[in-house]
């Protein structure tokens, strides 16, 4: 989707706020909002590119005004409703229609963060592209969700590696399913995504999915 | 407004402020009540969770990784060729670190990593991104206007020196290798990787001084950034 979230090349948000002896966590809550949201996951009823989407479909006035851990809520409370673990009127209420068991306990944590979730996948589709190509980022505006951003689209770059297939967000988010796509590594040239004002040197690379991208005569 | 973490907090100051919690304080710690009441998540998970980041897992594991590639080449070629391999082989393993790509500095090349779409971030090796990562100012800026980006954090690069910015738009993790710093040699892997600053990793600082008094650039609130980073 065409959302605020895709802010790469944007103006107007001033110098980047930097803070020395910064904290991990600035308030408890912050620390409490992650660690729900991780905790929550372990339910299996929305995977990563779910809960990305669910962030990035809070209102744009909300997306704004929220800081980083208050989209993660936001997005949290929307999927648990979404997905019936939590209701609309236990929200309210703050009482639980039902006691349930969960799924993470204290002491599965450090397994499971070890673990992770690789999202690479054996596909049979050979890949379309190899290193050294030319490609043309596709000019894609779907209203679902997406991880093909804005600035690079239409735009040329050289394929600078294969990283074999992964998951697509795409499909992932929407419940539509893995399906494993071939990912590359695409460097474009400064020049080439911001004009002749950039430095000629300088390049910025994206890994991207080869249903976004087509071979370029370029 | 002021309450909501946005802003830098003020630590040991005198402005008259009010003790009446914030609304997102007040928010999670209901949102918090309710899904425990309703056993849909373990105190004790939430516990861990919280502990693992604010001690266990942080930027100190980086460090490790990059004084190691500084002081034995086999492993800097391993980490340059199998980023996840490598790095899997010193124990950091797992969530959004499941793909990793170490990119390397050199006298004329500069990486930038940045998460244009939201904040994706090596957390494996760096452990939870710091505000400035998270922020909408760098994450337009740095695609388009990195050495003005650079340029706030004290990097001034010269136009012979290539910037390469690495867009995180996928489940690949970067992590960049700063350069050793001169007159190093002889100093031990430990101590090298005290050197090793969280914003070097990022590639949003370049010259590490020899200084180990400087550690980690923000790690000054050593508790809780650097947790065990010796251990």
């Amino acid at each position: 989707m065409n959302g605020i979230h895709d802010m790469g090349g944007m103006h107007g948000f001033g110098p980047i706020p930097i803070e020395h002896d910064e904290p991990v966590f600035h308030t408890e809550w912050e620390a409490k909002a992650m660690a729900l949201t991780i905790a929550m996951a372990a339910w299996r009823k929305w995977n990563l590119d779910r809960s990305r989407f669910a962030r990035e479909q809070l209102s744009t006035f909300d997306y704004m005004q929220f800081t980083y851990y208050e989209r993660w809520i936001g997005g949290l409370v929307n999927l648990m409703v979404e997905t019936d673990l939590v209701s609309v009127d236990e929200l309210e209420s703050g009482e639980p229609s039902k006691i349930m068991e969960p799924p993470l306990k204290g002491g599965d944590v450090a397994d499971m963060l070890a673990r992770g979730g690789p999202v690479n996948r054996v596909i049979d589709a050979a890949a379309e592209f190899v290193v050294g190509d030319t490609v043309t980022a596709l000019n894609l505006n779907p209203s679902g969700h997406t991880r093909l951003p804005r600035y690079a689209r239409g735009k040329v770059g050289e394929v600078i590696a294969h990283h074999g297939a992964h998951v697509l967000p795409d499909s992932n988010a929407v419940g539509d399913g893995e399906a494993p796509t071939h990912l590359y590594s695409v460097r474009f040239s400064a020049r080439e995504l911001w004009g002749a004002s950039a430095s000629p040197r300088d390049s910025v690379t994206l890994d991207l999915w080869e249903s976004y991208l087509e071979a370029s005569n370029g | 407004m002021s309450e909501t973490g946005k802003h830098v907090h003020q630590h040991g100051d005198s402005d008259p402020h009010t003790h009446l919690p914030s609304e997102p304080a007040l928010r999670v710690k209901a949102l918090e009540t309710l899904l425990v009441k309703k056993g849909l998540v373990d105190p004790d998970a939430i516990d861990a969770l919280i502990e693992t980041y604010a001690h266990k897992i942080g930027p100190q594991n980086g460090a490790r990784v990059v004084a190691r590639s500084w002081v034995d080449a086999t492993f800097r070629d391993a980490l340059l060729d199998d980023a996840t391999a490598a790095i899997a082989s010193m124990g950091f393993t797992g969530r959004q670190g499941e793909h990793m790509i170490a990119v390397e500095n050199t006298p004329r090349l500069h990486n930038l990593v940045v998460c244009t779409l939201c904040s994706c971030y090596p957390w494996t090796v760096l452990g939870i991104p710091p505000v400035w990562y998270k922020s909408e100012a760098f994450r337009s800026r740095a695609v388009i206007d990195p050495r003005g980006v650079l340029a706030e954090f004290g990097v001034t690069l010269s136009e012979d020196i290539e910037v390469r910015v690495w867009d995180s738009t996928a489940e690949i993790r970067y992590l960049v290798i700063p350069e050793r710093p001169a007159g190093t040699e002889g100093v031990s892997e430990i101590a090298l990787a005290a050197l090793v600053t969280r914003n070097s990793m990022i590639g949003a600082e370049r010259d590490l001084g020899g200084d180990t008094s400087l550690t980690l650039g923000s790690g000054h609130n050593d508790d809780i950034v650097m947790g065990n980073r010796h251990g």
